[in-house]
């Protein structure tokens, strides 16, 4: 069972304050921390148990600046055999689409049985690219999976569904999963995961390699431009209540009561 | 010395991936309860962040002292408690590798790389602290076998060690005070051996300390950790390498408090705008930052050096006193800058400043470590 799985490298966001810069299209990235998507992290962990209880390889890519190595070694790290990272900077400003088409074409050269994404990127919360490279692909997808289990020549996965539901679906391969985060508890990197890495060649590609044009990526070859970002407009309405818990308390029961909640 | 590889930071990067899963949720409530959670030692150890700096044939990762100090600045910038407990496990493991025999090697090394052991050094006294050679700890030869009898103080791991190294007095007759001292390895199940855990810390509550009685231990004399006579040398050799992991405690601790500050001061509103916005706290936070980085280069600077073969005993005294400062002034103005809410435990910053303090204590004080810098540049008066 050889195994492709897609990963992006994106800042740490949780407790932190985001500044637009001065572009007004994207954030600052002064003092930000940077890491692997959270939800590629559980499809790398994926991959790998797999791999583990199947045999086969496990293939980590990325498309993004220079930087990005640092995802792909902690996949390998963390038991990926081999890996490949894009970087160009002409596909910069590429969107889910055409870093779809990149990964399309990265992923030619390689054989795979299945392609595992996150469901989506902590950053731009798009959740396009899986599904888009499974369409370029041509081949089968599921999104927000819950559960891989591997049987002969066809893949029994459960789906989570809106209302607390659960789907089971069998996908004939090759196929494409989008990896709901929870699937399964990320192992941390090892000391052993890095000293084999360090003797780990990362194959690198830029559009030339891969065939690409500058127009099939980036702003010309996206169907989709960022406008602007912005943080929303505070609404109204909102009322804070101020006090020790108890008084807090007292004046949310007031409230309650006033409103004939109670 | 230049930036670190790719390698060093996957190495970071991984020790924060791990403090930060596993430390931040469990920390409180083991600070609270003065005790720790061995499952938190077993996985360390299974993911190969203790001993990485020991030899590959014994266990190790083969890496330096640079590579432990980025785990344990990591492990210490989100608890120093947890990570004074991970980093003793292996606490006296530095002078094995340097004097042991291959024999004393094989024996111990493995087990505290792979978490089936914990060991410490049984050095410091109820009345000889700083004043190491004044110990009092006697170790007697009978026949094949050395007899240990004296009372050791603040022992790391004391009532959970498996081994520990102990300094003792092995020639009282020697003409000099500090030839009169060897270092031993004793197994703690051995007959004689009691210990009792000190409760009630200002610092490092979840780690293990206590007070250690020595009742006639025999143990065999291949026991002996180097020659007879010159313990007091091994321990200065040992301090020259574990200092500088007390070092990266300050650094991590400097940072956490820092880091916890910038958050702070960015979300928390006076007078109608963010902290951040106030001159007064901008320079603060510029003071800390510049603090904890010049603490940063300090240590490392100092651990290459041991790596390279080139070890400067006043260079890691200069890092370890410098660094345990640095830990203090930074979680103090740490405090100062979350107001009251610095003074609550919820807030996750109050610990940064009780850990702080033992840094400037343990190992080497630092008025210790300044009388060694000072005699390096000075001479002896």
């Amino acid at each position: 069972m050889d195994i492709i799985v897609c990963i992006k490298r994106v800042p740490e966001v949780a407790e932190i304050d985001l500044q637009v810069d001065q572009t007004g299209k994207s954030i600052k990235e002064e003092g930000l921390v940077f890491g692997v998507n959270d939800w590629d992290n559980y499809a790398v962990e994926e991959a790998v148990r797999i791999k583990e209880k199947h045999g086969g390889k496990v293939t980590a890519i990325t498309v993004g600046s220079a930087e990005s190595e640092e995802v792909i070694r902690r996949a390998l790290a963390l038991g990926a055999d081999e890996a490949v990272m894009v970087t160009d900077p002409q596909a910069d400003g590429s969107d889910a689409y055409a870093i779809a088409k990149v990964l399309a074409a990265a992923i030619k050269e390689i054989p795979y049985d299945i392609i595992l994404t996150g469901v989506l990127a902590d950053d731009d919360g798009c959740a396009q690219v899986g599904v888009t490279l499974a369409e370029l692909l041509g081949i089968p997808h599921a999104t927000l999976v819950t559960a891989i289990e591997i049987e002969e020549k066809q893949v029994k996965i459960k789906r989570e569904l809106e209302g607390g539901m659960e789907e089971e679906l069998v996908v004939a391969t090759p196929a494409l999963f989008t990896i709901q985060s929870g699937i399964n508890e990320p192992r941390y990197v090892s000391i052993m995961g890095i000293r084999k890495v360090a003797k780990k060649e990362v194959a690198t590609r830029d559009l030339g390699t891969l065939g690409l044009s500058p127009n099939q990526v980036g702003p010309a070859g996206s169907f989709t431009t960022v406008e602007r970002i912005f943080p929303p407009p505070v609404g109204e309405g909102a009322q804070i209540l101020e006090g020790s818990s108890d008084e807090v308390a007292t004046k949310v029961m007031d409230v309650f009561q006033k409103g004939g909640v109670i | 010395m230049a930036d670190f590889t790719s390698e060093q930071k996957d190495i970071k990067k991984a020790a924060r991936e791990f403090a930060e899963g596993v430390f931040r949720e469990v920390a409180r409530e083991l600070d609270e309860k003065e005790e720790f959670d061995d499952r938190i030692w077993k996985k360390a150890a299974e993911l190969g962040f203790l001993g990485v700096f020991i030899e590959e044939k014994y266990g190790g990762a083969g890496y330096g002292y640079v590579e432990q100090c980025l785990i344990m600045e990591e492990f210490a910038r989100v608890d120093l408690g947890i990570a004074h407990a991970l980093d003793s496990v292996f606490f006296g493991s530095q002078i094995i590798q340097v004097i042991g025999t291959e024999e004393q090697k094989q024996e111990y090394l493995p087990g505290v790389c792979s978490g089936k052991t914990r060991m410490g050094m049984a050095i410091t006294e109820p009345d000889a602290g700083s004043d190491v050679a004044s110990i009092t700890t006697t170790a007697v030869k009978e026949g094949n076998e050395y007899v240990i009898t004296g009372n050791k103080m603040f022992i790391t791991n004391a009532t959970v060690a498996d081994f520990l190294v102990v300094l003792c007095v092995t020639n009282p007759n020697a003409s000099k005070k500090h030839e009169r001292l060897s270092t031993i390895m004793v197994e703690t199940n051995r007959p004689g051996y009691e210990a009792n855990k000190l409760k009630g810390k200002l610092s490092l509550r979840c780690s293990n300390t206590g007070e250690v009685t020595l009742n006639n231990v025999r143990v065999p004399k291949k026991n002996l950790l180097g020659e007879e006579g010159k313990g007091f040398y091994n321990i200065m050799e040992f301090f020259n390498r574990s200092r500088i992991q007390v070092a990266a405690f300050g650094v991590g601790t400097a940072q956490g408090a820092l880091d916890k500050s910038i958050a702070h001061v960015r979300q928390r509103q006076q007078f109608g705008q963010p902290l951040a916005a106030f001159q007064i706290i901008q320079a603060k936070i510029a003071d800390m930052a510049t603090l904890a980085e010049a603490a940063r280069s300090l240590l490392y600077r100092a651990a290459s050096k041991i790596d390279d073969g080139d070890v400067d005993p006043a260079l890691i005294s200069m890092a370890k006193w410098y660094c345990g400062e640095v830990a203090v002034k930074v979680a103090d103005e740490a405090i100062q800058i979350h107001g009251g809410y610095g003074i609550l435990q919820e807030y996750d910053v109050e610990h940064y400043w009780r850990d702080a303090k033992v840094i400037e204590i343990f190992e080497g004080t630092k008025e210790i470590e300044k009388i060694l810098i000072a005699r390096k540049i000075l001479g002896r008066y």
